[in-house]
């Protein structure tokens, strides 16, 4: 009976502490689910392919190893010849030749290693930040934002994507606000306005790019699944292992409970 | 090879060490699912002393090559990422377990007379393993290492007159630096492992003499003896009743920790924090600064308690004091009988309210305090944040059940204990 209470009190704290974890103040931002497979080889080489081409020439991945890439199916002279562009060993991590102090004088602030960038923002964060740039006139580099307003970066990949413009519709209440938020299905952000209104932001084309919004759209998502994986190389060797252990143990549990059973059926 | 054991048994009491602390200890036949706890807490401890051994040799305790010696562990080092996630999710399992085991003292009475020792040394261990987890926090050296331990710090210099001096001393710096990193290492790997392992031996030897408690709170040492068996009525043997059962428990503990383990070893960010792989950076303090989650009950009765007196110690008073509360238990209970099987609805109900509490404590020390939004204006909470004043609502509950237990517990309609224990 006792149990049963404090088991029924367990459940309630953990039901109340989760109901109520949200609300709070600030620009709602909306992001979409990365569209990503970490057992898709094709797409993991494609994302190396565009990390090295696009990423790699200002930010470094100084604990990833170029040998590493074997994990994704390449082999060492394929990685040598179509993605080693900064460094001539095979066994080197991905560093820049742009030093810290450069990066500080261009950009304002050094840009970040990101070799785990996936772990501290979220792979569904990256893919949403790199559909989210928008022209910008205001801001230093021409470019703003909608997941990280006033970034420091401009937006490396507008040859690809083409121009976005900013597009902010207003409504008069939260709810109105957040409808239409729902209705985009895409990327966007709910920011209270004064006198209690609303502002939904999006970004909307405005200047074609070299590719076509979904090309541009599957462009990112093999990025952002190639930086997943390089957050955690070992993530898919882990969740294979994990099965192969629970299976272990689930033997194990057998057998083990078939002698607990056995010595204690002479208790009484 | 009973030649060899006789050999050593002339020299070294071996086959006496083992008989008296576990092969012919005699241990009530009616443990339950509660009592599981203990061996496991054991297990873990055995568990991160190793996995903390293997990674000790490639960590180090370098404020320029921590953060990265960590991945150097996680990417390069054969079974590095086991061992790593295998001692990150140790940390936390170690307070869920050790939680769960004070929880199973709290229920049964098994701080009461002649236990209470154990007890107390069991309090010390928690002490102890605090102190460790702390000091362990800090040697990723990511950004909530690097501000967890500066907050933590920083409480010791809300302290009257020597608290700034006191501060520099701990962390034999002005900010949290390498100097810190050293010495928090050698805390972390050398000095508080033995204190544990000394008070762990103890808290066994305390046990040992005692004999062990259990869910009705009978004496077994005080039962007739079983003319066949020569043992108590409801004794038995620890090996191999308890030796086959709690390799049961820790099978079934391992499933549960290897899920963890292989598929979700950050734990939504519980165990492992995003912010964590940010590397230490001194100048930038990150927008949200909370503890690891086995922290978080204390921390949130920390922000809780307001400044008064110009000073803000007495949130760090109140923080000590709820954890060293545990070691009076002994002496605050004057209910006749242990179990909560045979106590009444009062200490039922403030147990209950006791586990509320702390549960909902922590959840608060989770988040920030405006999560709940403010109290409409007007009296008595104007403008104040909600999740402030549960806390303190909160943080009197924690301690009114420690406070007024000798009031409860005497007046508690309890019912009468059997004379053999309740099984199956």
């Amino acid at each position: 009976m006792t149990m049963r209470v404090i088991a029924w009190l367990f459940a309630a704290v953990l039901a109340g502490a989760t109901g109520v974890a949200s609300a709070a103040g600030g620009a709602d931002i909306r992001l979409s689910p990365a569209p990503v497979n970490r057992l898709d080889e094709e797409s993991l080489q494609r994302g190396a392919r565009n990390f090295v081409n696009y990423c790699l020439s200002c930010h470094t991945a100084k604990y990833m190893r170029y040998n590493r890439l074997t994990d994704l199916g390449l082999s060492e002279a394929q990685i040598t010849r179509n993605l080693m562009f900064a460094s001539d060993k095979i066994g080197s991590t991905m560093t820049v030749t742009m030093t810290e102090k450069e990066g500080k004088a261009w950009f304002g602030v050094v840009p970040p290693d990101l070799s785990v960038e996936s772990r501290i923002r979220g792979r569904d964060w990256l893919y949403n930040y790199l559909l989210g740039f928008y022209r910008d006139d205001k801001s230093a580099t021409g470019w703003n934002n909608i997941v990280f307003p006033n970034v420091g970066m401009p937006h490396v990949l507008w040859e690809l994507s083409g121009i976005n413009k900013l597009v902010e519709t207003e409504y008069e209440d939260h709810e109105k606000a957040t409808a239409a938020a729902i209705a985009i299905k895409g990327l966007s952000a709910v920011e209270p306005l004064q006198g209690h209104k609303y502002a939904v932001l999006q970004s909307a084309p405005d200047v074609p790019g070299s590719m076509t919004r979904v090309q541009y759209e599957s462009f990112v998502a093999d990025l952002v699944n190639y930086m997943d994986y390089m957050a955690e190389p070992v993530k898919n060797r882990r969740i294979h292992l994990g099965i192969l252990v629970l299976l272990f143990l689930g033997v194990l549990f057998v057998f083990a409970y078939a002698l607990k059973r056995e010595y204690w059926k002479d208790l009484h | 090879m009973s030649k060899l054991l006789t050999w050593i048994d002339d020299r070294f009491p071996l086959t006496a060490l083992w008989n008296s602390q576990w092969g012919k200890y005699v241990a009530p036949k009616n443990f339950n699912f509660w009592y599981y706890f203990g061996s496991l807490a054991a297990f873990v401890l055995v568990l991160q002393i190793v996995t903390g051994i293997w990674l000790t040799m490639n960590y180090k305790p370098d404020a320029t090559k921590a953060f990265e010696s960590v991945e150097y562990i996680m990417r390069d080092v054969q079974w590095g990422w086991l061992i790593r996630y295998m001692h990150s999710t140790g940390a936390s399992m170690f307070f869920i377990v050790v939680y769960l085991h004070m929880f199973r003292g709290l229920m049964y009475g098994s701080y009461r007379k002649p236990r209470e020792l154990t007890w107390i040394f069991g309090c010390l261990i928690y002490l102890a393993l605090m102190a460790e987890a702390f000091f362990g926090y800090l040697l990723p050296w990511g950004q909530m290492s690097y501000w967890g331990a500066q907050v933590i710090v920083n409480l010791f210099s809300t302290i009257p007159v020597v608290g700034e001096d006191l501060a520099v001393w701990i962390r034999g710096d002005y900010t949290i630096s390498d100097i810190t990193l050293n010495r928090f290492f050698a805390f972390h790997v050398v000095a508080l492992p033995l204190v544990l392992i000394g008070l762990v031996a103890a808290h066994l030897m305390a046990l040992h003499e005692t004999g062990s408690n259990n869910p009705d709170g009978i004496e077994i040492k005080k039962q007739p003896k079983d003319p066949a068996t020569g043992l108590p009525l409801d004794g038995i043997y620890s090996h191999p009743y308890y030796t086959v059962k709690d390799i049961v428990g820790v099978i079934v503990f391992l499933v549960v920790f290897s899920i963890i383990v292989f598929f979700v070893p950050e734990m939504g960010g519980y165990f492992i924090e995003a912010n964590n792989f940010i590397p230490a950076d001194p100048l930038t303090t990150p927008q949200h600064i909370a503890p690891v989650w086995y922290f978080t009950p204390y921390y949130a009765m920390l922000r809780a308690v307001p400044s008064f007196l110009d000073t803000q110690v007495w949130g760090v008073i109140v923080m000590g004091v709820s954890v060293l509360i545990f070691f009076a238990m002994p002496w605050l209970d004057r209910s006749p009988v242990k179990s909560i099987r045979y106590k009444g609805s009062l200490y039922k109900g403030w147990l209950a309210a006791f586990v509320v509490a702390f549960l909902i404590l922590g959840y608060l020390g989770v988040v920030p305090v405006t999560v709940w939004g403010q109290f409409a204006d007007g009296f008595p909470f104007y403008a104040a944040d909600k999740a402030t004043v549960v806390a303190r609502v909160l943080t009197i509950v924690y301690f009114l059940f420690f406070l007024l237990m000798p009031w409860y517990t005497a007046r508690d309609k309890t019912k009468p204990v059997p004379a053999r224990v309740v099984w199956k």
